[in-house]
């Protein structure tokens, strides 16, 4: 979490940290997948075959390795709407519910302004997508801000309400004449571009750039570094003269609003209409990711493509296996188990020099 | 609308409510202890593929409440072993649990989806075995729902009345003083999630061996999350619950009224009730709030090393 504010380290322990890191998350994952190997071998598969089926999935094609970044998409987004209130000691738990309400301000724009051009509709769903998303944050950061109830519980409600406000507008108003639990398909005006005759569409663009203002933020402003301080110590902070209050609404609407901005690119560019139960908990998925990254930009890269690797060699194991898609979350779950019951470095060493 | 109708919407609430209300004094004992687990909605899932699994498989019903309930306490023990043991994060290991619960239920649950089953045996109310057929019928519960207020009071009565229960709240406001004043916060975790893991299957068990008798993949559709708002709603207190969990059988009860009375009102706004309303009474106590949930709820408790 404080990550940032650590001492310039010198570049040699620098890189053997960095590699250090990297082989232990490595072998953290290994056996998160033998874990889940044992399953494949309880249910009477062949885990090498399907190991070898999931990765031909998604690094053996062009295509395959773009659908994991089509599933990229919306959880690095999630992550970056955790990952910035976690800098100032907010927990949003409710990036899931900020999520369906941007969706649902962006499909009310597709569907209300269909005949603009998409030039003009797009910037329009985009900005009514955050404000949908920040507009959920708004109430828990101002709950907070004034030390009323904890935004962890508040976020966590507010998820539930959500899904039903999606469903309430999508059966009760917006669906189309045949199919009653789902919106028509968007006009082509209000889908966002998609690159290479693949699915990838420009939310990725947004994820990226997003995350390198979060890191530049963080490293290289005044912004960054009020922040840091406020997450790092509230009462120094604070008598420091940070406005700390005006940080708490800023910054957790800036999550809500790029977590909204997750909804709208998700009914936009992959969807292209809004069905109530769109999401298969991208928020907490964010959560998570935002978490195990422990806030650091790379970190939730990385992250977010270990877990849309896992989403999307679900897909095939399904095809080719007979298991329930929803059996891949346990692969994400033992990934997730793994990662969170990890020794801490301090122990690892001891038990090295022991 | 008809008495019948009245009365069936009645028995339905009764049945949609009993799981809610396991679950939530389930997750009182681990809130009391200071464990929030967000992850009530895997451990459901998990539980309720066991037992049905169990109750299929056997066809005894009764095996498969126990399968459900021992089922809850070992997912509990897991989360315990990542919290407790491991000091893990408490919200990020719950939310991973959810996942587990989805993955898991849907590998034990596959081979049952479409079967049904022997549910368990219904007793009618004591004194109405006169009524008409198609009254008596709406007063005829299972061993669960009979069970559930008694076991609130049971729950009540451990945590307030107990020497294990002032060890278990003691643990909840302040693990270091507990400690110190010679008790031993991680195995008292352990317990109370042991314990709460137990009640949940009840619920869970309730669930899908006698309301819904089958299985269906996310079949609890979010009730785990409803009962964490319910154990807030009700001031982390096993006898408050009950209340808040009439409060929302009451509004499953009012929108089916309304359905069978033909007013167009969509269910999505009602189903918000429970949450909204849980939201308005957190905003309303304020302040006081502090001194109803436990102290060091969520912490966690390092040990001392």
């Amino acid at each position: 979490m404080t990550h940032g504010s650590d001492p310039q380290p010198k570049p040699s322990f620098y890189r053997n940290k960095t590699l250090q890191v990297a082989i232990r998350y490595g072998l953290m994952i290994l056996l998160a997948f033998l874990l889940f190997a044992g399953i494949l071998l309880l249910t009477g598969n062949n885990p090498i075959q399907s190991y070898r089926d999931l990765f031909a999935a998604t690094f053996g094609s062009a295509y395959g390795f773009s659908e994991v970044i089509v599933a990229m998409i919306p959880i690095l987004l999630t992550a970056l709407a955790v990952a910035l209130p976690s800098r100032i000691g907010l927990i949003n738990v409710g990036a899931e519910g900020q999520l369906f309400m941007g969706a649902i301000f962006a499909t009310f724009a597709a569907l209300a302004f269909k005949d603009l051009p998409s030039w003009l509709l797009l910037p329009i769903m985009v900005g009514l997508g955050v404000l949908g998303g920040a507009l959920w944050a708004l109430l828990p950061a101002y709950f907070k801000s004034i030390g009323l109830v904890n935004e962890t519980i508040t976020t966590l409600l507010l998820n539930s309400v959500a899904p039903k406000i999606a469903g309430l507008m999508v059966y009760g108003y917006w669906h189309s004449a045949r199919e009653t639990n789902m919106t028509p398909s968007f006009v082509e005006a209000a889908r966002l571009p998609t690159f290479f005759g693949t699915r990838i569409h420009l939310g990725l663009v947004f994820g990226l750039i997003l995350l390198a203002i979060f890191w530049f933020v963080m490293k290289r402003t005044r912004w960054g570094l009020e922040m840091r301080a406020i997450g790092g110590n509230t009462q120094a902070a604070k008598r420091n003269g940070i406005p700390i209050n005006a940080y708490m609404l800023i910054v957790f609407c800036i999550g809500g609003g790029i977590a909204g901005l997750a909804g709208m690119a998700q009914v936009s560019g992959f969807y292209g209409l809004l069905i109530p139960n769109f999401s298969p908990g991208y928020g907490y998925m964010g959560f998570l990711i935002s978490w195990l990254a422990g806030g650091d930009p790379l970190g939730i890269l990385f992250m977010s493509f270990v877990v849309s690797i896992i989403l999307t060699g679900g897909n095939m194991l399904q095809i080719t296996i007979a298991l329930p898609y929803a059996v891949i979350n346990l692969l994400l779950a033992f990934t997730l188990f793994v990662v969170l019951a990890r020794p801490s470095l301090p122990k690892l060493h001891k038990r090295k020099t022991a | 609308m008809s008495l019948l109708s009245i009365l069936g919407v009645l028995s339905s609430a009764i049945f949609s409510g009993t799981s809610l209300l396991y679950a939530t004094l389930g997750e009182v004992v681990n809130e009391r202890a200071g464990i929030v687990n967000l992850g009530l909605e895997g451990v459901l899932l998990i539980s309720a593929s066991t037992g049905f699994a169990i109750a299929s498989k056997t066809g005894n019903p009764y095996l498969g409440v126990l399968a459900a309930v021992l089922a809850g306490g070992m997912v509990n023990l897991l989360f315990g072993y990542l919290v407790v043991s491991r000091k893990a994060n408490q919200l990020a290991s719950g939310l991973a649990v959810i996942f587990f619960g989805y993955g898991l239920s849907a590998l034990i649950g596959k081979p049952f989806v479409g079967i049904s089953i022997k549910s368990l045996p219904r007793y009618i109310l004591p004194g109405l075995g006169d009524l008409p057929l198609r009254y008596s019928s709406l007063f005829k519960f299972d061993v669960l729902i009979f069970l559930v207020i008694p076991v609130a009071f049971l729950v009540w009565w451990f945590l307030f009345r107990t020497r294990w229960g002032l060890g278990l709240r003691a643990v909840g406001e302040n693990a270091d003083t507990a400690f110190a004043s010679g008790r031993n916060p991680q195995l008292i975790k352990f317990q109370a999630l042991f314990v709460a893991g137990l009640l949940v299957g009840l619920g869970a068990a309730h669930l899908t061996i006698s309301f819904t008798m089958n299985w269906t993949e996310y079949m609890t559709g979010g009730r785990g999350f409803i009962a964490i708002a319910l154990v807030i709603f009700s001031k982390w207190h096993p006898l408050r619950a009950i209340a808040g969990t009439l409060i929302f059988s009451g509004a499953v009860a009012f929108q089916l009224l309304l359905q069978v009375s033909g007013i167009p009102i969509s269910p999505f706004l009602l189903d918000m009730i429970p949450f909204v309303l849980t939201l308005v009474v957190l905003v309303i106590w304020g302040g006081t709030r502090k001194q109803s949930a436990p102290a060091s709820l969520g912490r966690v408790y390092q040990g001392t090393e």
